[in-house]
């Protein structure tokens, strides 16, 4: 590896020249030419990635220099990326699965007007996220995090002639930024402390006491207001069900694998100055499990099969942060790993099933799909195993690890994210029983069309739930004998806290509930909605009080209509009254009064000679006068 | 007289006098190379020459609408203000001290020549151009468009 | 009004030349703001000038120095083609509009 400045340029320049040749050009090449392009891009990237990891396997971390780029005195920024085991992992997943999500849009998107646009995009996305997780100073990372935040905007409002799938996007991209201000603030502050912003000097001086706890306290917390902004944490979490306005494949790729995730990745990556503040962590520990509560409660009486999906997602960021809170990095990257490819595999089946009911989305209007899509059936299944937390599902040892490392940690919050885990079991079993199984409930017409979805959108699928069923294997726990391989893997390159041992009769009782607990939740679920048909109310009068509240969101939206948006509104109201009545009017007399006197003063002109001289004669005697009083 | 004639013509004759009588004052200032020079350019070409264009316009005494009386009062009241605020200006001055111009040889040809051709050649040059422009000026203005 | 008046040797006579230049070019000034011919008005502006001149060559004589009959010298070089000009530009006037009244050329009325 010669510097590998080849390696990174092709990493990253793959995906940009796919978003520019298929943005320019997208149109004049024929049928899905854009989408294999793409594609193929993409693949690229991914297997300069595979080049990276196999590398790394056995090597130490690469830090590449590009280039200078400027300087401030002596804070010096140069376009440096690091390819440790760290950012190996997440360049994996991002090309991988990034590579399956465009082979399934190239399926999905098919007939759209705008199919070289969205490819764009896309790549646009990949190179953007690629950048971020591998740049290797503060600077960088913020360059990429803008552009996935940039990305996701105009991905989610790519139907852009509904409003209101724009005022989606534009809700998306506004509180990105609310939170993109904790990041700058803790750019500048980190500037002003450290002289420097490369992420392994920052974090060196400040495990070396460079600066008092407080100041890092501050720093960890404002960058964690922008890991609220962009993983979709309390407050700043409702963009995310929103954002389903988006293409199936857009919410798949951003929202359940790529984007969300940033988040949790600077945390990793700084985790040793999170680690020296206290405060920060349980600000973390406590937000993850207010925000995977919160999430898992309002699933469980959503309609819509994306907004089920994106509540999940919400709730198991929640979760991700909650591990990162009971400082156990590692679980939280491992759960991180095995979400991005259930969760994708969840929305990709679900786009499936829309795309096989021609549109529709509401799962009251679904049902008995079983029959006649069964690869999408079968595929569905194992996604909702692996969230739920069943074993030999992936999902199971990733989250069982999060879950023993919290006990461990503070009781109380494990018996609320236990609590919530059950919750995601009852609601992902609720969806995929109302819509796989009973009786059909939608239109005759629909009916008609129902149709398995074609190749290249079922084999992404499949692929996915492979892993969803394999990944596991990458973090099998110490009581089966054998050896943690991720922990093993990436100890090395981020700070660790201390391991806490736990006695093993411990484990197994943690273990035993939360599995337990899944399969009878499962039961209840399967008896509620098989057995007894319960089927959800077709509409919200039917509700009572408390399922009134969850259905909408506990008027979240609502809240921070009147709290933020209304004041907002009333200033701008009242300042656009006073630019144009009062300011304008100003100006506008300002203009008025230099016509009308220039209008009047004209009249001095008469032309006549005679007046000039005698008005000459007159300033003569008057400026004599004038001396000769002053000097007198 | 210059100022209040009807006739333009006798205007030009008074103003001839008056050039006379103030050459006389330069000799009697001591300056006769200057008094010499007025004589000749002024009551000879300039005055000459204003009664040329007077005859070729043919002006005589004629309808010359008057001023209404108020710019004539207004006129000669300015004009009486002007003198009164430079006597006074000048009241207010130092006298002057100085020695008889009899005494000094100051305005002899010579000592003038002598000072013209060194001190102030560039002047003199530079006023042959000026002439020089003025004649081209003249001619072009006056010429009638054909 | 001929303008002539004895003059007295007798101390400070400079001060008798300041009268009668002042006097002379107030003169000037009042002709110029009372006649209308354009003619006349020239002829006042020359008046102006040689009173101009002759208190010049008084302060010169008194004072013993030769510079300022030298800008006398140029002075009336000058105003010979100022005349001359003005002279030129009256009569292409006198073209236009057939008269020498100044009322008459208020075309730059505003």
């Amino acid at each position: 590896m010669d510097g590998g400045v080849l390696h990174i340029c092709l990493l990253l320049g793959l995906p940009l020249l796919g978003f520019l040749i298929s943005g320019i050009f997208g149109k004049k090449i024929p049928g899905i030419g854009a989408g294999v392009l793409s594609s193929l891009m993409v693949l690229g990237s991914f297997c300069v990635a595979l080049v990276f990891f196999i590398h790394g396997y056995h090597h130490e971390a690469v830090k590449i220099n590009l280039g200078h780029w400027f300087h401030v005195d002596d804070l010096v920024v140069n376009f440096s990326f690091t390819i440790d085991h760290l950012s190996n992992i997440m360049l994996l997943i991002i090309t991988g699965v990034g590579f399956l999500i465009h082979l399934y849009s190239i399926g999905y998107m098919k007939g759209d007007d705008s199919f070289h646009r969205f490819f764009a995009y896309l790549n646009l996305f990949i190179f953007f996220i690629i950048f971020l997780v591998t740049g290797s100073n503060f600077i960088l990372m913020f360059i990429g995090w803008e552009g996935v935040g940039l990305c996701s905007y105009l991905l989610i409002g790519f139907w852009h002639k509904n409003a209101a799938y724009n005022k989606a996007a534009k809700k998306a991209f506004v509180m990105n930024r609310i939170g993109d201000v904790g990041l700058v603030l803790a750019i500048f502050y980190i500037c002003r402390l450290f002289n420097t912003v490369e992420f392994d000097a920052v974090n060196i001086m400040a495990q070396a006491g460079a600066v008092s706890i407080d100041q890092i306290t501050i720093i960890t917390l404002l960058l964690f207001l922008a890991a609220t902004g962009k993983s979709a944490q309390l407050p700043l979490l409702t963009w995310l069900p929103d954002a389903m306005a988006g293409p199936t494949p857009v919410s798949a790729l951003i929202h359940a694998a790529t984007m969300v995730t940033a988040g949790i990745y600077m945390v990793i990556r700084n985790f040793g100055m999170f680690l020296m503040a206290p405060v920060t962590m349980d600000t973390i520990l406590w937000i993850g499990v207010a925000t995977c509560l919160l999430g898992a409660i309002i699933g469980v009486k959503q309609n819509d099969i994306k907004k089920v999906l994106a509540y999940s997602t919400v709730s198991q960021l929640g979760l991700l942060f909650v591990a990162l809170g009971a400082h156990a990095p590692v679980s939280s990257f491992f759960h991180l790993t095995t979400h991005a490819f259930f969760k994708a595999l969840l929305f990709l089946g679900a786009g499936s099933v829309i795309h096989a009911m021609s549109g529709e989305q509401d799962i009251r209007k679904m049902g008995g799909l079983r029959k006649h899509i069964p690869v999408t059936y079968t595929v569905f299944l194992i996604g909702t195993l692996a969230i739920s937390g069943i074993p030999p599902f992936s999902g199971f040892f990733s989250k069982d690890e999060i879950l023993e490392h919290v006990f461990a940690h503070n009781p109380l919050a494990y018996g609320l994210v236990q609590f919530a885990s059950l919750l995601t079991v009852f609601y992902m079993f609720r969806l995929f029983y109302l819509t796989f199984h009973t009786t059909y409930r939608g239109t005759e017409e629909a009916k008609h069309h129902l149709h398995e979805s074609p190749k290249i959108i079922t084999i992404p699928l499949i692929i996915l739930a492979l892993f969803s069923t394999l990944a596991g294997g990458i973090g099998l726990p110490h009581y089966l004998g054998v050896n943690h391989w991720l922990h093993h893997f990436l100890g090395e390159h981020i700070f660790m806290p201390e391991a806490k041992e736990m006695a093993e009769g411990t484990v197994f009782m943690l273990v035993g509930i939360a599995v337990g607990g899944a399969v009878l939740v499962w039961l209840l679920a399967w008896f509620l909605y098989t057995k007894k048909n319960v089927l959800p109310e077709q509409n919200e009068s039917e509700m009572n009080f408390f399922s009134k509240l969850v259905y909408r969101k506990f008027y979240l939206d609502e809240i921070y209509d009147f709290f933020f948006k209304a004041p907002i509104n009333f200033f701008s109201k009242a300042f656009y009254f006073i630019d144009t009545r009062i300011i304008d009017k100003i100006v506008n007399f300002t203009g008025i009064t230099a016509l009308s006197s220039g209008d009047a003063i004209r009249k001095i002109q008469s032309g006549n000679i005679g007046l000039y001289l005698f008005i000459m004669t007159i300033s003569v005697i008057g400026l004599i006068l004038l001396q000769f009083l002053l000097k007198g | 007289m210059v100022v209040f004639s009807r006739n333009p013509i006798h205007s030009v004759l008074y103003l001839v006098v008056c050039f006379f009588s103030i050459a006389g004052h330069y000799l009697l200032l001591n300056a006769q190379f200057l008094a010499v020079v007025h004589v000749i350019i002024y009551a000879g070409a300039i005055m000459v020459l204003f009664l040329f264009v007077i005859m070729l316009l043919n002006l005589n005494k004629e309808s010359e609408p008057h001023k209404p009386i108020i710019i004539k009062f207004a006129s000669v009241i300015s004009g009486c203000l002007l003198v009164f605020v430079l006597v006074a200006a000048m009241l207010n001055m130092d006298p002057p001290a100085g020695t008889h111009p009899s005494l000094h040889n100051v305005g002899m040809v010579k000592d003038l020549g002598k000072y013209l051709f060194t001190d102030f050649l560039l002047p003199f040059e530079i006023s042959s151009v000026l002439f020089l422009s003025a004649m081209v000026g003249v001619v072009l203005i006056s010429k009638k468009e054909s | 009004m001929i303008a002539l008046q004895a003059i007295d040797i007798v101390s400070n006579p400079v001060n008798k030349y300041v009268y009668l230049s002042i006097i002379l070019f107030s003169i000037g000034v009042m002709g110029v703001l009372i006649r209308r011919n354009a003619i006349i008005i020239l002829m006042c502006i020359e008046l102006m000038l040689n009173a101009a001149n002759l208190l010049l060559v008084a302060f010169s004589a008194y004072n013993g120095q030769a510079e300022g009959q030298m800008i006398v010298f140029f002075v009336i070089v000058v105003a010979a083609a100022e005349v001359a000009v003005g002279l030129a530009l009256l009569i292409s006037i006198y073209r236009n509009i057939s008269s020498t009244d100044i009322n008459l050329l208020n075309r730059l009325k505003g």
